[in-house]
């Protein structure tokens, strides 16, 4: 039975492989556009001007007020129309076709995004406003304050929050195995269906997805304890 | 014995702050203030908490915008202009940035940068702001940090020092984009009294070395040791200003002398 799990011709260790690096390259991909998505979101909460607090507010409690799975049909269907016609705006003619992976790293981004942004914006809030006004004071540009003080401390504060992030990211992305992108869970369910051991192969998954995010989880605390030098641990 | 030398009024002024207004929503904390520190004279601004000599203070290097008046630092006016909204913001931020670094700033809380060490707190302005080459500005934070007698302490973080410890880390950082005036807000109210004593002796060298300083502090008696003039703040306005002996000893007030008699008595 085991031979199923095997690289072999009758085995699908290869295709679990790639289907495991495919969740991975979706994941990273889908978290780092969430961060970007996260760091926006959190500029226009915390911003003066009301229309941008609006816009952000609107966007996270859509995106966390509906089902995960429907964000992703959302985009699986309509994304490609959204697409098409912000090109046509721009002068472009042709029709554009998302790919199932752009649109599991969209959708899930979008997921993310939404949660990043609150993270990043509590981050932000705590950092101690006397160390902006000591910068302000020395003479930084608002530029220069962003990138050495509010940026490195930030993070300090954001790093836990967005380790919880990068974890359900990696989770949903099963989610985007409704697209039939080859991504971890899709080449579960084949092979489950294909050999009629569906325990063997969701157990495997299982096991897959724990391998990656206690890994993960590892790499984390280790950034954690890099970005907490010099602050006494609680 | 330290009694610094009264400065003379010919003297170039390092700092002109001239008919100051500056309100928080209804509150008008300060109702007018003009005040002028000539090169190496040391200011001392006393007064009940609320009178607005901290406020004061954060207008003359903008961390506050004043509503009205003028600030001139080094002969250069600070120049402001009124905002949509009506609030009054600065007319160039550059000008501002340039006008910060040479006027230096110690907070109550120190305000350190918690994540780099008390050496990269030193040279992080010189080096960022002012370009100075980083060899140069390391060589000049140590003799900085030897000077305010935390060198041995140079590649530890802030949060592994004492509040006098991490003063004196401040102090050099102001020290290191070598201003030509110094501002101090309340730089003791946050020390346990036995921290008190390093800071202030190193404030008093700074003191004794000519350097032009402006200070809001509750030590009376260092007030009156330091200072070549004090100003007594008193609901937005000055109510007495003079010699330290004058104002200290001998105000013409009747609140300034109700103040004396608390804080000498009281707080010593």
């Amino acid at each position: 039975m085991l031979e199923l799990l095997s690289f072999g011709p009758n085995g699908w260790g290869g295709q679990l492989l790639m289907g495991t690096a495919m969740t991975v390259a979706v994941a990273v991909s889908a978290f780092a556009f969430g961060i970007l998505v996260g760091s926006l979101g959190a500029s226009a909460k915390l911003s003066h001007s009301m229309t941008l607090n609006v816009v952000a507010d609107v966007y996270t409690t859509i995106v966390r007020g509906i089902p995960e799975l429907l964000v992703i049909y959302l985009l699986f269907f309509g994304g490609s129309g959204v697409a098409t016609a912000i090109a046509s705006a721009f002068g472009y003619d042709g029709r554009i076709d998302l790919n199932a992976f752009t649109i599991g790293v969209l959708a899930v981004g979008l997921i993310s995004g939404a949660y990043s942004t609150e993270v990043i914006r509590g981050a932000v809030q705590s950092v101690p406003f006397g160390q902006i006004e000591a910068a302000r004071a020395c003479g930084m540009s608002r530029w220069l304050i962003l990138r050495r003080v509010l940026v490195p401390q930030t993070l300090r504060f954001a790093l836990p929050g967005l380790g919880n992030v990068w974890q359900l990211t990696l989770k949903d992305t099963a989610l985007v195995s409704v697209t039939a992108l080859a991504e971890l869970m899709r080449v579960t369910h084949l092979a489950a269906g294909a050999t009629r051991q569906p325990f063997l192969f969701y157990s495997t998954a299982a096991v897959l997805y724990l391998m990656l995010t206690t890994v993960s989880t590892a790499l984390f605390n280790r950034a954690e304890i890099s970005a907490n030098r010099g602050v006494r641990r609680a | 014995m330290h009694r610094h030398p009264p400065v003379s009024d010919s003297a170039p002024a390092a700092v002109v702050v001239e008919d100051l207004h500056k309100r928080f929503g209804e509150l008008e904390v300060l109702k007018g203030v003009s005040v002028t520190a000539h090169e190496g004279d040391v200011i001392t601004l006393i007064g009940s908490s609320g009178s607005g000599k901290s406020t004061l203070l954060r207008c003359i290097n903008m961390l506050e915008i004043p509503d009205d008046g003028r600030v001139v630092i080094g002969g250069e006016a600070i120049a402001l202009k009124k905002a949509r909204s009506g609030a009054s913001i600065p007319a160039d931020a550059r000008q501002v940035e340039r006008i910060r670094t040479r006027l230096g700033m110690v907070f109550q809380s120190f305000n350190l940068w918690t994540h780099m060490t008390i050496l990269q707190n030193v040279i992080e302005a010189p080096v960022h702001v002012l370009g100075v080459p980083k060899a140069e500005a390391i060589d000049r934070a140590r003799m900085l940090l030897d000077k305010v007698g935390i060198l041995a302490k140079a590649d530890s973080y802030p949060v592994q020092l004492s509040g006098g410890q991490q003063q004196r880390a401040a102090i050099a950082r102001a020290l290191a984009m070598q201003p030509k005036v110094m501002l101090f807000d309340e730089p003791t109210s946050a020390l346990d009294p036995e921290l008190v004593g390093e800071v202030l002796r190193v404030i008093r060298q700074l003191a004794d070395e000519g350097n032009t300083m402006i200070l809001v502090t509750h030590e009376m008696g260092f007030a009156r040791e330091v200072a070549s003039k004090v100003v007594f703040l008193h609901q937005g306005r000055i109510e007495e200003e003079g010699s330290p002996d004058k104002v200290l000893t001998n105000p013409d007030s009747d609140r300034v002398r109700q103040f004396l008699s608390r804080h000498l008595s009281g707080a010593a």
